[in-house]
């Protein structure tokens, strides 16, 4: 009785600040926002039912939004998931230098939103420097950001930020793996490709399901630099959720952004479950 | 630096020189654009302008053939842009003090929250607490636009519109510190907190000796990753603070104008200085703060 106590009492005192923010922040507004998406009008509004989220959903450069964004997370993140693996395990081989590597490969991280814009704009405007040397290798200009091609530019600027987490993560995940494991599967003949699929990917997994949150989160926060490089109505292939949000909210329009933000907030909810089930079957094994 | 020159004796092992000049490539691709920020912030104005024309040139017209290149040493190297933007532009002192005090508002309340939070979803087991991180984690991956509502609409009603009050509080509450101060925590194996439990610690006394000292590389990276973030918001400044001179450095960059773009340089190096400074002192604990004492585990 006396324990239960005091382990209320704990819970109150550590939980309590963090559940009150969270609450007044995030939940409380975010359930006033799902009230805005049932209503035609901000102050005063009458009750619409699901008007807001049938016109969003009819609409194409919703869906088109959608599409783009879907197709830059399910593309993007795996490949740079697993360019980051691919680097964390060879600079997890004993060799000089692999700490200068791996400063070097993190460092576009820190470098602020303004400047990396700064940057990528002098390469890819079309008098940019990759049409220098695109023009005196003798090919054509490319409108980089006003082409299909902008989706590459995107995309490498998404991989180009966000390799070197994943590489440190995925490294802090190899230095956890007990070094018996490795030497008890070589006095039994593995090589190197039989270590990495039974040792090396298996004790990746739980740590997995942290790097692909986390990517998930950084694809989203790409498009601040997209943003601020292409401007509100970039080229169509590049134009994700987030310009779609941002341009509904610029025009004030609240209810068809809450609408929005339920539609985003549904699918994100059943992806991460998907996630959360997947690493409790893995974490679970592990015990 | 571990590295010693005496020991280039990999150069025999052709595979791992490939290794090597493949990685230096590599490496040189991903921090080039710190170089060229930094080597440019040295430049005098006209060079600059000269340079970037597209940029930096008033003029409506322009040669299209012309195209930028960069340039990676200054013809003449100058600290004018420096002096003049620190000690002409009040703005930007102005707006770089803004910016610390913010950060350091927010930091120390989301490492407070964040880690006993956490602790409460790790260690302290109770009823519904999977269900209640859920949402955390659900909250911590919506796209900044879907909080954006919600936050401002919280900050309207509480009436801290215009203050900093308004940045600092949603930052400290944010979901990501606690999901991060959990992943971590999930670690610390079970056996220890027995063990202090049967020699009588409380949850007060575990959190203050056996977890917090053990959180420390895991702080240290909430802290390097949270500067990144908060060091770089420009959106809710915009939304929350009226004044311009109460904004942070990060709104500074965005309204240089082509009149100014000589100055984007080195204000674009002040301002990755702090950052790239956490971020070398710290950044051994990117790795170690998810090692987490591995020893202990067995």
């Amino acid at each position: 009785m006396k324990m239960n106590l005091t382990r209320r009492w704990a819970l109150f005192v550590f939980l309590f600040p963090s559940l009150l923010g969270f609450l007044l922040f995030y939940i409380l507004p975010f359930l006033g926002c799902g009230w805005y998406s049932l209503v035609d009008w901000s102050i005063g509004g009458s009750f619409v039912g699901l008007k807001n989220y049938v016109n969003i959903l009819s609409n194409d450069l919703f869906l088109m939004a959608l599409a783009n964004t879907a197709y830059f997370v399910l593309l993007a993140v795996p490949a740079t998931m697993f360019l980051g693996l691919l680097l964390a395990i060879v600079l997890n081989q004993k060799m000089y230098g692999s700490n200068i590597f791996r400063t070097a490969f993190v460092a576009p991280m820190v470098i602020p939103t303004a400047s990396v814009v700064l940057i990528w704009d002098i390469l890819f405007h079309t008098q940019g420097t990759f049409n220098a040397l695109l023009t005196s290798l003798g090919f054509n200009v490319i409108d980089w950001l006003n082409s299909d091609k902008a989706r590459i530019v995107m995309v490498l600027l998404y991989a180009w930020k966000n390799i070197g987490y994943c590489m440190v993560i995925f490294l802090g995940g190899l230095l956890r793996i007990p070094k018996e494991y490795y030497e008890a599967a070589e006095l039994e003949g593995a090589g190197t490709i039989n270590k990495l699929m039974h040792i090396t990917l298996p004790y990746l997994a739980p740590i997995s399901f942290f790097v692909v949150v986390i990517s998930i989160i950084n694809s989203f926060k790409i498009f601040r630099e997209v943003y601020l490089l292409a401007g509100p109505y970039p080229h169509e292939s590049i134009y994700t959720m987030q310009h779609y949000m941002n341009n509904v909210f610029v025009s004030l329009d609240y209810q068809k952004l809450s609408a929005a933000a339920y539609v985003v907030a549904g699918i994100l909810g059943i992806l991460i479950y998907a996630l959360f089930r997947w690493e409790n079957k893995y974490s679970s094994f592990h015990k | 630096m571990p590295f010693k020159l005496k020991k280039l004796h990999f150069i025999r092992h052709n595979k791992k020189f490939n290794i090597y000049i493949f990685l230096t490539l590599l490496s040189l691709f991903f921090i080039s654009p710190i170089l060229v920020i930094i080597v440019n912030s040295f430049m005098g104005a006209e060079e600059i302008t000269q340079q970037y024309p597209v940029f930096a040139s008033s003029q409506s017209i322009q040669n299209n053939n012309e195209f930028m290149t960069m340039k990676l040493i200054p013809d003449m190297f100058t600290l004018e842009q420096y002096k003049n933007i620190l000690l002409r532009q009040f703005l930007f002192l102005k707006m770089f003090w803004n910016s610390v005090g913010i950060i350091a508002a927010i930091i120390v309340g989301q490492v407070v929250i964040a880690s006993t939070a956490a602790y409460a979803f790790s260690k302290i087991y109770f009823k519904g607490g999977n269900k209640i991180f859920y949402i955390y984690i659900i909250a911590m991956m919506m796209p900044f636009q879907v909080t954006l509502v919600p936050n401002y609409l919280m900050v309207d009603r509480l009436g801290i519109m215009n203050t900093y009050r308004a940045l600092i509080l949603p930052a400290i509450f944010a979901p990501f510190g606690v999901f991060l101060m959990k992943q971590f925590m999930n670690y610390i194996p079970k056996e220890c907190i027995e063990a202090a439990q049967i020699d009588g610690a409380g949850y007060f006394q575990i959190f203050f000796y056996i977890i917090l000292p053990m959180l420390k590389p895991a702080i240290a990276s909430l802290i390097i990753l949270q500067f990144i973030d908060y060091w770089n918001m420009v959106e809710q400044p915009l939304l929350f603070i009226d004044d311009a001179v109460k904004r942070p450095l990060s709104t500074y960059l965005s309204i240089i104008g082509k009149k100014d773009f000589h100055y984007a340089f080195a204000a674009s190096t002040i301002y990755m200085l702090p950052a790239l400074f956490i971020f070398f002192y710290w950044e051994c604990y990117l790795v170690e703060g998810i090692q987490l004492n591995s020893g202990i585990k067995q």
